[in-house]
């Protein structure tokens, strides 16, 4: 193997070999530092987009950019946020995570580990150069949707195709790999059901994954064949059908929804309990739930295109699946609370992200299920409404969730204690800044300020120049938390091998901060 | 569950298989759904065949009401429109009507209508026997026509339906292509029957 720093040749120069050791590496907990600080960069990249158009928007009229760059930057926020910052950190976790939770010495397929991790910045490379090409940037909305994309699309179209499919070659990979993992290397004694659900979360995420991430690059090949080889998938003068993108794309877009949660939804699993200092509630009906939101994503798709003109029979069917997924999502939140019930609560800083999570998570879920209702979806469509709901859903699911699991688990990372001060100043601005951004947004929505679209009418300005002060707020609670972050790193009072005091899990038996190699005799699970 | 390096091989190979699979299925839905909208007429689509000649059952039904629209899509330079609005038909009966086209360009221009109904259950009830969308038409400079459509509605059309719109929309078709728009279709993998989007609306 070339993969330890320690293999290779001494004589060369000290900075070639800290370039290559990262380079090379094919270790499971540099490649998951690798993806969270690339998740992280993508981030800061993509929210500083969302403070341009936020300032943009911040007063109606037109100030700062034009409105076909304002559709650039939309466009590219919201890909870079779904498949450069929230996928990959949620790699990045189960990296690190996932061996050390099973009492793995490390991934199954550490080469093809490396290979997925150094797809993504070329990938990601592709996507944001566009935003210098002639022509700017894709203008027409993460969703990619024909004809805007393929009759209509800037020529840096191209480069947004290839991006998607070096990221779908790099995230299948990267699922494959955790399957694999989780397959053959847990430790004797630890069954399926006595995994950890963060590792139970990412086993069904990683199948979502391989389903889904495929049919996402079948449909942007389709849009490359039918903007230059003459295919008319999508056009319907050639005998094609626009609306078929739409499918195409849902039949991807619900289950990555979910590939988006899951995670997250394990990541709380493993915080509550230690700081309620009692068992998980109900780990069986979590673990059943999570099937079943898997199994459901992929029959809901057409509540996205409810306005499409669809007969009155389909949209029902989707309408009622669609609503069938409170169910196991009402059972984890309940879980959380009864797991919460009578028990020795504290309130360290990853415990109030994960209580972030569940209550701000739920706000979203509740406007997705107004969402889910047909009638009431054609007043909210394609509004601000729905831009709330699904950063309801992504920040304090995805996002907050993510955090909550950085300072839960970066003592272990690096063996020094965050400063527990700015960690709940931290939570608490973001609470705010998350709050006085998004809320709003239900409103102008149902009063039907249009999404994507540069300006808006007077009676909207108030409220939109909270979203803006909001935003303005989240923006800088992601310095704080890189300041927390980087200042833990560097030192800090040093954390013991058990960390929190009711933590269980054998990522908790490695010491503090966890050595190179870990679990290379597997441990005992009874 | 083994960790012999053969199951784990094993695996890996199954799970990349599993994508390529759905790769593949990405482009299996293309049919799919083509096939889908066809047996249940959702999307509006209606046949791109000609019925053979009168209907099937001679009694003749409740009227209803049906509405004509045409459009032109991207660099079409074309008039096109109904030379009737509306018209109100009997089901099982068969109707005509004209749409007209005028070419204003200053060369002979080939285009091709694309038909969709909405509301969309309606579409499998609409039969037609003869109309200028199974065909391409060209027209030289200046030239104009009156462009026949002959149809009629089964009488089991669903009783909520009460009025009906058939829309066109005339695409040009670009000289390399001409030849007909099965062919051009067979090789887009996708099969003639059409829909139109909401783009040129």
């Amino acid at each position: 193997m070339i993969a330890h720093a320690e293999d290779l040749p001494r004589s060369r120069h000290p900075l070639i070999r800290f370039i290559l050791r990262w380079v090379l590496t094919t270790n499971h907990k540099e490649i998951g530092t690798l993806y969270l600080c690339l998740s992280f960069t993508l981030f800061l990249i993509a929210g500083a987009m969302a403070m341009i158009f936020r300032l943009e928007l911040a007063q109606p009229g037109m100030q700062f950019v034009t409105a076909d760059f304002y559709n650039q930057l939309i466009t590219v926020h919201g890909l870079v946020m779904v498949f450069g910052a929230v996928m990959p950190a949620f790699v990045g976790l189960a990296n690190w995570m996932i061996p050390l939770m099973i009492g793995a010495p490390d991934m199954a397929l550490p080469r093809l580990n490396n290979f997925s991790f150094w797809i993504l910045p070329f990938a990601f490379f592709m996507l944001l150069s566009s935003l210098f090409m002639e022509g700017g940037a894709p203008n027409f909305g993460w969703t990619l949707y024909a004809p805007l994309s393929t009759t209509y699309g800037p020529p840096s179209t191209d480069f947004l195709i290839f991006g998607i499919h070096l990221m779908g070659i790099s995230s299948v990979l990267g699922a494959i790999n955790i399957i694999v993992t989780i397959f053959n290397l847990r430790a004797p004694g630890m069954t399926l059901m006595k995994m950890p659900l963060f590792v139970w979360t990412w086993l069904i995420t990683a199948f979502l994954l391989i389903m889904v991430m495929p049919v996402l690059a079948g449909a942007v090949t389709m849009m490359l064949t039918d903007r230059h080889f003459g295919t008319s998938f999508f056009e319907a003068s050639g005998g094609g059908d626009p609306l078929l993108f739409q499918h195409v794309f849902w039949f991807f877009g619900h289950p990555e929804v979910y590939i988006m949660i899951l995670p997250g939804f394990g990541i709380a699993s493993q915080i509550i309990p230690t700081f309620a200092r009692k068992k998980l509630f109900g780990y069986d009906s979590m673990v059943y739930a999570t099937v079943s939101i898997a199994v459901l994503s992929f029959i809901v798709w057409g509540h996205h295109m409810f306005a499409t003109g669809m007969p009155v029979e389909v949209e029902l069917f989707f309408m009622y699946a669609t609503m069938l997924i409170a169910v196991p999502t009402g059972v984890k939140v309940f879980n959380w609370v009864a797991t919460m019930w009578r028990g020795s609560m504290t309130f360290e800083t990853p415990m109030l992200f994960a209580l972030g999570f569940v209550v701000m998570f739920t706000i979203g879920g509740l406007s997705g299920l107004m969402l889910a209702i047909v009638p009431a979806d054609f007043q909210y469509h394609d509004t601000f409404f729905v831009v709330a709901h699904l950063h309801y859903v992504l920040y304090p699911g995805a996002i907050f969730a993510t955090m909550g699991a950085v300072y839960y688990w970066l003592p272990k990372w690096t063996g020094n204690m965050y400063s527990e001060r700015l960690g709940r100043i931290h939570f608490w601005t973001a609470v705010l800044g998350l709050n006085v951004t998004f809320f709003p947004m239900h409103f102008v929505g149902l009063a039907g300020m249009p999404r994507r679209v540069v300006d808006y009418s007077l009676p909207f300005s108030d409220l939109n120049l909270v979203s803006s002060i909001g935003a303005g707020i989240l923006g800088l609670t992601q310095i704080l938390f890189l300041y927390i972050v980087v200042k833990t790193v560097r030192g800090g009072e040093k954390a013991t091998d058990q960390v929190w005091e009711s933590a269980e899990g054998l990522e908790w038996t490695v010491p503090s901060p966890a050595p190179h190699h870990t679990f290379e005799t597997p441990p005992h699970v009874e | 569950m083994s960790d012999s390096p053969t199951g784990q091989r094993k695996q890996t190979v199954l799970l990349l298989l599993l994508a390529v699979g759905m790769f593949g299925f990405a482009f299996a839905l293309v049919p799919l759904y083509n096939l889908f909208c066809e047996v249940t007429g959702l999307n509006g689509k209606t046949s791109a065949r000609a019925v053979a000649s009168a209907p099937a059952s001679q009694s003749v039904g409740r009227e209803v009401t049906i509405e004509f629209l045409a459009h032109v899509g991207r660099g079409m330079p074309w008039e096109f429109r109904p030379t009737q609005g509306r018209m109100r038909i009997r089901l099982g009966e068969i109707n005509e009507t004209t749409f007209y086209v005028r070419n204003f360009a200053s060369q002979a221009v080939t285009g091709q209508a694309v038909p969709s109904v909405t509301p969309g259950r309606a579409a499998r009830y609409l039969h037609k026997i003869e109309c200028f969308c199974f065909t391409q038409q060209t027209l030289d400079p200046g030239e104009e026509m009156e462009m026949p459509v002959k149809f009629y509605m089964a009488d089991d059309l669903p009783a909520e339906v009460s009025t009906l719109t058939l829309s066109y929309t005339l695409f040009p078709v670009p000289d390399s292509q001409t030849t007909g728009l099965e062919d051009e279709a067979h090789v887009a993998g996708v099969t003639p029957a059409t829909h139109e989007g909401h783009a040129d609306l």
